[in-house]
């Protein structure tokens, strides 16, 4: 690309930011760039009021008794922490936000197949997040981010505004889901074959089938809950001859595979970042992508690994527990292809880097953990104590943050043609990366020690741990904030990044950094992958 | 500009509609897990409770029910004949089979209407409104409960669908249509299909097995 | 060794024989998980240090992996975590089947209390007491939300689920005291829901049961007795009668353990599960040749009731000179 000519220090004339730039101009746009801003805007939002209920639940469990909240503050804290933790933040956060900025990008198409349904998709996480908002106003919900019943259909607290926000976010995840899978189907470049595509497409797209098919079962889960409260319809009311086991089972169905929606996009990123940097093309392009959509596939059949617990019949928890294991496969696969890729590489240490090797190795963690629950028999001590709580905070916060970090930094030159101050990056990276080991660690052995989740108050011999927890968690709370500081900073103030800083072979970096509206004068054509730094016929490593 | 660039962004109109129709079963497949999750339950309950759910069943009332069925099917068919007339070239025939199959759409609902009435003056409520002596409160309300979802859900499903036939057959009526450019006529008709579809599955398991 | 890593890896005391079992496995796993996880991430160091870029367009070699490498690390991984499966799935099913001679409890959750309750005496608030060396069958049930059984010296929980119950077994063996946990969110005060098992030598445990039932109210009524008593008074021999002629409903004489025909085919084997169910439940599963007439004593029957009517109804078999084993409820204790 050969931006117009630019003054000196400013960024290129002719870019998506600069088309407008009333507040009505961003509230009207179709521009998919626009939109994934937005995303990413309000999705940070939401992770520092979750991060804020994070701060406080810690605070509270520094000791045992009451702290700084009552029992009831404690247990709609947790709730709020984990609604906006997983509907508002991490569902939305890589596939609405990054997704919907780069997918069109990389695939060399000027917007997404259905930009109108786009931003209604934004208008639609709005209503949804402030309704949800509004319950909190209201007091609050109390039953944890799950809606497990029958107490969820009996506690007298603001629960109908929560699930009727999640019910309304989950339209705008199905929005966005549709969206993709089209866009990637019908907009790709000529010659961007699918086993050429970026490997960040590839895990949207498979995200993209989990949120359209997983979703409208959490929508009617939700409803059937809310009739429960409203006409008492009895679906899981034990009195009236119902099951709260199937609330769980429906529950499930969603929510295991919307993990996968929370770390396959994660997956993505660092198979992006790994080869941008370490100058590599993938190691083994072709299992990424087979393990990215067994993900997506055989996510759907181990719901049943939540309910060990339950009294669920031998025969269900050997079925979900090798299912579960299946699983675990195919990520395992992944961590030794991104390893293949660093091989011989040229490895710079940028920011991204430190976020893509702590993604590793709390990915691995995390996910060895959940291994072990799978052999159903562990799982019987470790379900609903803190183990459960460190191991999807591993997955959550140490797989899905890390990437997302790991791609705000990687392409945050990208999206406002600005770089960072490297060095201040990477000392904060070094600390989130330290406090999270330091707030999490400490939580997984509690749930060895046989700390339950959820409590608000604890026998005074899982003290000491809590203290360690709490006092890593203000780390991270510090690494966070850094963050914010300095990419606040390099908003107006960060030095031109050019159109390609990291010179990266990713196929969004061959437009013009931040893109123009139209992304491509002439729509690229594909002779081969993205991150092809050598150049000649591949060959296997020895 | 967005819809500037829109023709460009397709490449072609055939390409816009083939888009528009991959959306279109993308949607399709949501609504039907949406029920899929209903029909689960269904199955669930129905195993648990084989005895009064028969006992249930026989309180539905299977002449409207049927009556319903059949007036969903023909509105399908109208619509599949709409779209074909539109293909040849007769849009203005095209738009007046929309408007019947509107038409047998609200009569569907009127028809809903005139059952639920009856169940309500029985006491066969959802929930804790139920009222039914004949039957024993457990398993009987759960399959009211889940009569009243299935078939709600399905009207609220029939009631946009009536909403966007109606649509579609003023559009046609003022010449929005023609034989190569009727896209939208198709998804509103792919969308009333699948309506009458659910509806083929939902008869059977309340009203007949 | 065993205790240098209990105490490493924090876990509690092994209070049970599961426990020492599963620990086992635990161990292997979060070692090799530690093994491998420092092997992976010196890995990753090694080739940071040794692949860093040292001139900003360095060439890099076009690799990928060889098939063969692909498959070593798919196979091995799977080989390994079908073989953790495999052990711990036979020590879940071992824990979820328990030996036909062990004693029953009766567990009750509520909000945010523990109620336990013997078949032949009395009942208990939050403690717990049992015998050391002997197998202890759990039948846990709620009054209200889930709640979940929960002991980290044994290593497992099991949620307690109104409407029906589930059921778990342990064996202490040793005498001591383990703390009860409420492991499943059930409101205000679930982190105050919590119990204690007090395990008693078994000649100890004889003389707390002694004890215990002089100071229960009906002096002497075992878990049987009041059966009974709730029978009359609910009206059940309106429509079962206990001598083994069918009436309304089926006979309880000789009920328990028999595998009953269902309206609808299929069959069902009357145990405790079935037979609680058909009280809270009655036509969920109808015997055939019987009206579905019968209503449902949910809310009516306190849990205690229930157990107790349970205890009766077993407590009516024929003296049998040789009973076929095949009518006792079929345990299947495997591993064993």
């Amino acid at each position: 690309m050969s931006p117009p000519v630019a003054e000196p220090g400013a960024l290129p004339p002719d870019n998506y930011l600069s088309e407008g730039r009333t507040l009505w101009s961003w509230l009207t746009t179709r521009d998919h760039k626009r939109i994934g801003v937005m995303f990413l805007m309000l999705t940070l939002g939401f992770f520092f009021l979750g991060g804020v209920f994070a701060l406080a639940l810690r605070i509270e469990l520094l000791t045992p008794g009451r702290t700084i909240m009552g029992h009831l503050a404690y247990n709609r804290s947790f709730t709020l922490h984990g609604v906006i933790m997983v509907w508002l933040f991490m569902i939305p956060a890589i596939p609405s936000a990054f997704g919907n900025f780069l997918v069109p990008l990389m695939i060399g198409a000027r917007d997404v197949a259905f930009p109108r349904l786009n931003l209604a998709s934004v208008y639609l996480f709005l209503l949804g997040a402030s309704v949800a908002l509004w319950g909190m106003i209201q007091g609050g919900a109390d039953t944890g981010w799950t809606f497990y019943t029958p107490y969820s259909t009996t506690t007298g607290t603001a629960v109908l505004p929560v699930l009727l926000g999640v019910f309304i976010i989950g339209f705008s995840t199905i929005l966005t889901g549709l969206n993709f899978i089209a866009t990637v189907h019908l907009l790709r470049a000529p010659g961007l074959t699918w086993m050429r595509l970026p490997l960040f497409v590839w895990a949207i797209y498979g995200t993209s089938i989990i949120q359209v098919l997983a979703t409208p079962v959490l929508g009617m889960v939700l409803l059937l809950v809310a009739l429960e409260r409203v006409v008492g319809a009895g679906i899981f009311d034990p009195a009236r001859g119902g099951d709260p086991i199937l609330f769980q089972h429906l529950f499930w169905f969603y929510s295991h595979p919307a993990v996968y929606i929370m770390v396959l996009p994660s997956m993505g990123v660092i198979s992006e970042a790994v080869c941008a940097f370490s100058r590599k093309n993938a190691f083994s392009y072709r299992m990424i992508v087979y393990s990215t959509m067994g993900i997506a596939f055989v996510g759907f059949f181990t719901w049943g690994h939540h309910m060990f617990t339950s009294g669920e019949s031998t025969f269900g928890a050997g079925a979900f527990g090798v299912m579960s294991m299946l699983v675990a496969i195919f990520t395992a696969i992944k961590i030794f292809s991104w390893l293949g890729t660093l091989y011989r590489g040229s490895i710079a240490l940028e920011a991204p880097l430190f976020y893509v090797l702590g993604f590793m190795f709390f990915l691995f963690s995390g996910g060895m953990i959940g291994v072990a629950y799978a052999t159903t028999s562990l799982n019987l001590h470790w379900h609903d104590t803190y183990s459960v709580v460190a191991h999807f905070h591993f997955i959550m916060v140490g797989a899905t943050l890390m990437a997302f970090l790991a791609g705000l930094h990687y392409w945050f030159p990208k999206m406002f043609g600005r770089t960072y101050p490297g060095a201040l990056a990477n000392a904060a990276a070094v600390l989130v990366v330290f406090g999270f080991i330091a707030t999490f660690v400490p939580q997984f052995l509690l749930g060895n020690a046989g700390m339950p989740r959820r409590y608000a108050d604890y026998p005074p011999r899982f003290q000491s741990l809590h203290v360690a927890s709490t006092a890593g968690a203000s780390l991270l709370a510090f690494g966070f904030l850094s963050i914010a500081g300095y990419l606040a900073w390099s908003l107006r103030h960060g030095a031109l990044a050019g159109d390609n800083p990291w010179g990266s072979l990713g196929f969004e970096w061959q437009s013009q950094s931040p893109p123009p509206t139209r992304n491509f004068d002439v729509t690229p054509v594909h002779a081969t992958g993205p991150h092809q730094y050598a150049p000649g016929e591949p060959r296997h490593a020895a | 500009m967005p819809h500037e660039s829109t023709a460009e962004h397709w490449g072609s109109e055939a390409a816009r509609a083939h888009a528009a129709h991959l959306g279109m079963w993308l949607f399709i497949s949501t609504e039907v897990l949406l029920f899929a999750a209903l029909f689960t339950t269904y199955g669930v309950y129905r195993s648990v409770y084989p005895e009064v759910w028969r006992e249930a069943q026989a309180h539905m009332d299977v002449t409207l029910g049927t009556v319903n069925t059949v007036v969903l099917v023909t509105s399908s068919v109208l619509v599949a004949l709409a779209v074909h007339a539109t293909r040849e070239g007769r849009p203005g025939t095209g738009g007046a089979l929309l408007g019947l199959a509107a038409l047998l759409g609200v009569t569907f609902l009127v028809l809903k209407g005139v059952e639920y009435a009856g169940h309500a003056r029985e006491g066969g409520l959802p929930g804790e409104w139920y009222r039914l002596e004949a039957l024993p409160k457990p398993g009987a309300s759960l399959f009211f409960s889940l009569y009243y979802l299935l078939t709600g859900l399905h009207a609220v499903h029939v009631t946009l669908g009536v909403g966007v036939l109606t649509v579609l057959a003023v559009r046609a009526a003022a010449g929005g249509f023609s034989a190569s450019d009727h896209t939208p006529l198709e998804l509103g008709g792919m969308y009333w299909h699948l309506v009458d579809v659910i509806w083929l599955f939902v008869y059977p398991i309340l009203y007949l097995s | 060794m065993n205790e240098l890593l209990r105490r490493l890896f924090f876990l509690p005391e092994q209070g049970s024989t599961f426990a020492t079992r599963v620990d086992a496995l635990h161990f292997a796993m979060l070692l090799t998980t530690l093994g491998v996880g420092t092997g992976l991430g010196l890995t990753g160091l090694v080739f940071l240090v040794r692949y860093r870029r040292r001139a900003s367009a360095e060439p890099t070699p076009h690799l990928i992996a060889p098939v063969w490498l692909e498959a070593v690390f798919v196979s091995v991984p799977l080989a390994l975590f079908l073989l953790w499966f495999a052990l711990g799935f036979r020590q879940y099913v071992w824990v979820e089947s328990p030996p036909p001679d062990a004693m029953d409890v009766y567990v009750t959750a509520k909000q945010w209390m523990w109620k336990f309750a013997y078949p032949g005496g009395p009942s208990a608030i939050d403690t717990l007491v049992v015998p050391a060396g002997r197998p202890v069958r759990l039948l846990i049930t709620s009054r209200d939300v889930i709640h979940s059984f929960f002991v980290p010296d044994f290593r497992f929980k099991r949620d307690a689920v109104p409407g029906r119950y589930t059921e778990i077994w342990f064996e202490a063996p040793r005498p001591g005291r383990h703390q009860v946990l409420c492991a499943e969110y059930c409101g205000l005060d679930h982190s105050q829901m919590r119990g204690e098992v007090v395990v008693l030598s078994p000649a100890d445990f004889e003389a707390w049961r002694a004890s215990r039932r002089e100071g229960v109210p009906v002096a002497g009524e075992s878990m049987a007795e009041r059966g009974e008593h709730v029978a009359a008074s609910q009206g059940c021999l309106q429509c079962h009668s206990v001598t083994g002629v069918p009436h309304i409903g089926p006979t309880w004489w000789g009920l328990y353990g028999r595998v009953e025909p269902l309206v609808g085919g299929g069959k069902v084997l009357a145990d405790e599960a079935y037979l609680t169910e058909s009280m809270m439940d009655p036509l969920a599963k109808v015997v055939a040749g019987y009206p579905p007439v019968m209503p449902s004593y949910h809310g009516r029957l306190s849990a205690g009731d229930a157990g107790a009517l349970v205890e009766f109804i077993k407590s009516l078999r024929p003296p049998r000179p040789g009973p076929p084993v095949a009518e006792e409820p079929v345990y299947v204790p495997t591993g064993r």
